[in-house]
């Protein structure tokens, strides 16, 4: 466990230090994914260092979100007088786009199956 | 022996006690969902939240005294982002499969959701700095902020409006793809990754672990992607 912790925790590191000194617009932990998966990719026997945990750590990823999310409770006044106009924009844009992407992979899928 | 004032005060300058509020609200809200068969309203997120804010404003706690115990969970998002790396792995023969499906969908996605966004926030004649503020609202926290706060918007209402979407996206994607009869974890998966970024996946994982995996390249290439395209959309619609 304390293996996968150290590469999880230097992955995201090393991510941090890129981004910052190239002055990307990706964050840190986004480029320590890639990172991490060159390392699986490269090296196949990190699989069985680093799966275990990290899959017990995706499974309650949700738990990770509750402090952002009571951050939430705590500002929802800046929602102020648009929260209605916003919670209709929130939950109608998130159903397009949800139903925009599941479409155009299947449509694609479709259609690239067909070709082949 | 000390009086309870006095314990509380102890405690409550302390991180322990809101990092333990927050692990044992997880705990049963986790419990609740699986006790609902994961039913998506039964959000765990959602749940933890209503469970913690009525604590906090009856104690009277500011947000901060707050955040300095949670924190530490708050901090772990970082290495878990880096830990979707082992999914996305494990799947990557499906993923090399899907290669076309899966950029299309990614752009597709993006742009219907930042793009619709900032039309139905226009529609509603909400200020602009308001509709800024809510154009990156599908990708993860960082990268929104960063958008937000680059296009002149308002990072702690985005970050509200990420949360939020995430939240929806959790709820709503379940029940809406069943409706739709569509049965591909790939697709659903991938879909909610770029519509509801780390929120969404963590439905996804609850769900089906191909989805998960989807879900997380989505949330990754989206984050990518959002920040080139937001931009470019706000530029173009406003």
């Amino acid at each position: 466990m304390l293996i996968t912790i150290a590469i999880l925790f230097a992955c995201q590191l090393a991510g941090e230090t890129i981004s910052q000194a190239l002055g990307l617009p990706v964050p840190g932990p986004v480029l320590g994914l890639l990172l991490l998966f060159a390392a699986l990719v490269l090296r196949p026997r990190t699989v069985d260092v680093v799966a275990p945990v990290s899959r017990r750590l995706l499974a309650h990823l949700s738990l990770l979100f509750v402090p952002a999310g009571v951050g939430v409770m705590a500002q929802l006044d800046v929602l102020a007088r648009d929260w209605f106009a916003l919670g209709l924009t929130l939950v109608a844009s998130t159903v397009i786009a949800l139903l925009v992407g599941v479409g155009t992979f299947l449509a694609v899928q479709r259609l690239a199956g067909e070709r082949e | 022996m000390t009086d309870v004032a006095e314990i509380w005060s102890y405690l409550s300058a302390r991180p322990l006690l809101w990092l333990t509020c927050t692990v044992v609200a997880y705990v049963l809200a986790d419990g609740i969902s699986a006790r609902l068969n994961r039913h998506p309203l039964a959000n765990p997120v959602l749940i933890s939240v209503l469970l913690i804010a009525p604590l906090l404003s009856i104690s009277q706690t500011p947000y901060a005294t707050y955040f300095d115990g949670a924190q530490f969970i708050h901090f772990l998002l970082g290495p878990a982002t880096v830990a979707l790396a082992v999914p996305l792995h494990a799947n990557l023969a499906t993923i090399r499969r899907s290669a076309l499906p899966l950029l299309a969908a990614l752009f597709a996605g993006s742009l219907a959701a930042a793009g619709s966004a900032i039309l139905i926030a226009m529609a509603f004649g909400l200020p602009e700095q308001v509709i800024v503020s809510v154009s990156p609202k599908s990708t993860t926290a960082p990268v929104a902020l960063g958008i937000s706060e680059a296009l002149g918007g308002s990072p702690t209402l985005t970050a509200v409006l990420v949360i939020l979407t995430g939240i929806v996206g959790a709820v709503v994607v379940t029940p809406l793809m069943n409706l739709l009869r569509i049965n591909d974890w790939r697709a659903r998966g991938f879909a909610v990754g770029v519509a509801a970024h780390g929120i969404g996946t963590a439905r996804a994982f609850q769900v089906n672990e191909t989805a998960g995996a989807f879900a997380g390249i989505g949330l990754a290439l989206n984050a990518v992607l959002t920040s080139i395209l937001a931009p470019i959309l706000v530029a173009l619609l406003l």
